[in-house]
């Protein structure tokens, strides 16, 4: 039984991952309707970037968790204003191609000064011990993990719903030409939140370096994954991909354990499962899916 | 996305291999050149480096592995000057992306369009099986190099290919006997679900099973992978609680797995890590801190001794890095290769074999070192080898203490047991 809650733990650890990124994919197609393939590059640029301010300039984690997210808000808002805004008149593959080549710039831009080999990030201070959860004992710097992706995930949601902010964004991923109609500036939020959704990728990027490699390719296979995710979620559906997010997680640490044979494919195979029986996913509406 | 990626990457093998079909019609002529005394067919030799130049063996093996192969021309025309055989030696590379069919297609493009005379490197083992092929149907010599599987000199092998440095079977037979005998009886084996992980499952349970231990579970990972937590926590609760866990994951999955297990504490609750097959740069990945007092099996290292050391002086006068063993053994197969093309006289493929079946020498990567006729292994001596923590590090890049010299008759798989007859 212990066994089996710390084996949920580490799903939903890794679960924490994918309802970050997922989240800032939910977003930022939402708002701009456009799949964001770069998601894993800017994850991966994320924990460069700790990784480099701890390395050139001695700045700890707990900084970098600050700074990152910010510098890759704007990296992202520049890249919105630049490329991505001059496509979203034309077909959305052509948004998804930009963006898988801005992803293939961004990792061989890091392979040529870093190299493919992984690079070291210390455990932060403080967190390099363990917690006893009761049952068990858990590495403190994982339970943190959790802990900062469910805040991160609340704090989104309580925005979008309870807020004026989070109102106008909701109305504008519904029905933007109506906001419009309504005297709302929809313009104006499409790119905060494309630097918004980009920064989640970050934070997610910070918070796994110390402990996943840090490697020019780190979010290359996890993209793919968290894409199955948010369809499983439901394209566009902010709370559907947490939900899933944290779900496949916990499928997949359980899968790892009883079925290791199909854990790998498991995320994929949950989303043909779900397309077939919800083909808007699990808290997709059709509207949505237009 | 997946999809369209798979189509667009067969549409340009599919491609690229029309390509050669038509090149491969016109051909170079072979051998025969009028020349008295040296035959060297269209008057050079062409070294061909096919490796992976973006993806995961980049860093250990990659473009600096063509550089080592150029070092080793470079010290070639140097030893024999007007002597040598031929002063036309090029060296030429080509990206197999780690996936058999481009590492098909290139390997073909190489022997034939480039003229190549000898394929060296190929890391990835499917991939090096794919070329093995390519070397057989064409007869040209391939002297393979970074790829780990005992297939290339055991059932697949062939009159054309060799195989250098090292094989799953000395590094299990190396670290997984040693670690045994030193009392870590019950073994937790982990390994990737590929070709390479099961190999070396495969090696790794039989080294233990021998030495008197016992494999008390084993699990296929997914792979790649970025959370090992299920079989680390997975661990402690087996029975009997294993001594070991023998990692065979490799690259960044290496580095992920390293650095959950010490956040889970496992050493400090009695259980030992052990990896299958580690490079210098894994452990400058994580800093040796994370692996200090992590036992395995090294092909060579550079700090060992003051040749070693003089090599990866020079190595690093050219490229900026210290060499993995994967850049020596690639220099010391160019230059035993072109060796045997001096003392055969001819670049032709079967004088070259005949030169290097059983040939003993002693140079910069091989001590001992034999090329055996049976079934084209070379044999040196293999070393065990502990990662130092940072604080006795006396250089950078100094991360490795040599406990013991394997000698070369004892590291490799005995010649009887490899099922090699070149049918």
């Amino acid at each position: 039984m212990t066994n089996f809650l710390q084996q949920c733990f580490n799903g939903l650890v890794s679960g924490s991952f994918y309802a970050l990124l997922a989240l800032g994919l939910a977003v930022i197609f939402g708002m701009l309707g456009v799949v964001n393939f770069a998601h894993g590059a800017c994850y991966m640029l994320g924990a460069f970037g700790a990784y480099i301010l701890l390395v050139e300039a001695g700045v700890t984690f707990w900084l970098a968790l600050l700074i990152v997210p910010v510098v890759l808000a704007v990296f992202g808002m520049v890249l919105e204003r630049l490329a991505i805004h001059r496509l979203r008149s034309l077909d959305p593959l052509y948004n998804f191609l930009l963006t898988f080549g801005v992803t293939l710039v961004l990792q061989d831009l890091v392979k040529r000064e870093y190299g493919i080999q992984s690079q070291p990030y210390p455990q932060p201070r403080g967190l390099t011990g363990s917690v006893d959860l009761g049952l068990f004992s858990y590495p403190a710097y994982q339970v943190f993990v959790l802990v900062s992706s469910l805040v991160v995930c609340v704090a989104v949601w309580y925005v979008l719903t309870r807020t004026r902010v989070g109102m106008i964004v909701r109305a504008a991923t519904e029905r933007p030409d109506l906001t419009g109609a309504l005297g709302i500036n929809v313009g104006r939020w499409v790119t905060p939140v494309f630097g918004f959704g980009i920064a989640l990728a970050g934070l997610a990027g910070v918070l796994a370096a110390p402990m996943r490699a840090v490697n020019p390719l780190m979010g290359a296979d996890l993209v793919i994954a968290v894409f199955a995710v948010v369809v499983i979620g439901g394209l566009g559906s902010i709370f559907g991909s947490v939900v899933a997010g944290f779900g496949v997680g916990l499928l997949q640490a359980l899968a790892n354990l009883y079925a290791p044979t199909i854990a790998q494919t498991l995320v994929f195979l949950l989303m043909a499962i779900v397309l077939l029986w919800r083909p808007a996913g699990l808290f997709g509406r059709e509207e949505a899916m237009a | 996305m997946r999809r369209t990626t798979t189509v667009a990457v067969a549409a340009l093998s599919a491609g690229a291999l029309l390509l050669t079909a038509c090149g491969g019609r016109g051909g170079p002529a072979s051998g025969g050149g009028g020349q008295q005394g040296a035959q060297i067919s269209g008057d050079k030799i062409v070294l061909a480096v096919l490796n992976d130049q973006s993806g995961v063996y980049a860093d250990l093996s990659g473009k600096n592995s063509v550089e080592a192969v150029k070092m080793a021309v470079d010290d070639f025309k140097a030893k024999y000057g007007d002597k040598a055989v031929s002063k036309n030696i090029e060296v030429v590379t080509a990206d197999h992306q780690n996936k058999p069919d481009i590492a098909n297609t290139k390997a073909q493009e190489l022997y034939d369009r480039q003229q190549a005379d000898v394929i060296l490197d190929v890391p990835t083992s499917s991939a090096a099986l794919a070329v093995a092929n390519v070397a057989k149907a064409k007869k040209k010599i391939y002297l393979n190099v970074t790829a780990a599987t005992t297939e290339l000199t055991g059932k697949q092998c062939n009159k054309y290919t060799f195989h250098y440095a090292y094989d799953t079977y000395m590094l299990a037979n190396g670290t997984g006997t040693t670690v045994t005998a030193e009392g870590g009886k019950n073994w937790y084996i982990v390994y990737p679900d590929y070709a390479f992980g099961q190999d070396m499952e495969r090696s790794f349970s039989a080294a233990v099973q021998k030495a008197g231990g016992t494999v008390i579970a084993k699990d296929p990972t997914p792979f790649p992978n970025d959370n090992f937590s299920t079989f680390l926590l997975k661990a402690p609760g087996l029975s009997p609680k294993p001594d070991v866990i023998g990692t065979m994951q490799a690259g960044g999955d290496l580095v992920n797995l390293v650095k959950q297990y010490n956040e889970f504490k496992l050493r400090e609750q009695g259980i030992k890590l052990s990896v299958g097959l580690m490079f210098i740069t894994d452990i400058h990945s994580l800093g040796p801190d994370a692996f200090a007092g992590t036992q395995f099996t090294d092909a060579w290292y550079w700090n060992f001794d003051d040749q070693n050391r003089a090599f990866a002086d020079k190595f690093k006068q050219r490229t900026g890095t210290v060499p993995t063993f994967a850049h020596a053994a690639n220099y010391s197969a160019a230059t035993q290769y072109l060796e045997a093309i001096q003392r055969a006289g001819s670049d032709g493929a079967d004088d070259v074999v005949k030169q290097l079946e059983g040939y003993s020498f002693n140079d910069v990567f091989a001590r001992n070192g034999k090329i055996r006729a049976e079934d084209h292994r070379m044999v040196h001596d293999a070393y065990l080898a502990e990662v130092k923590p940072a604080s006795e590090a006396k250089a950078d890049w100094d991360y490795e203490k040599i406990i013991r010299t394997i000698p070369a008759d004892q590291a490799f798989r005995p010649v009887g047991q490899s099922g090699c007859t070149f049918s």
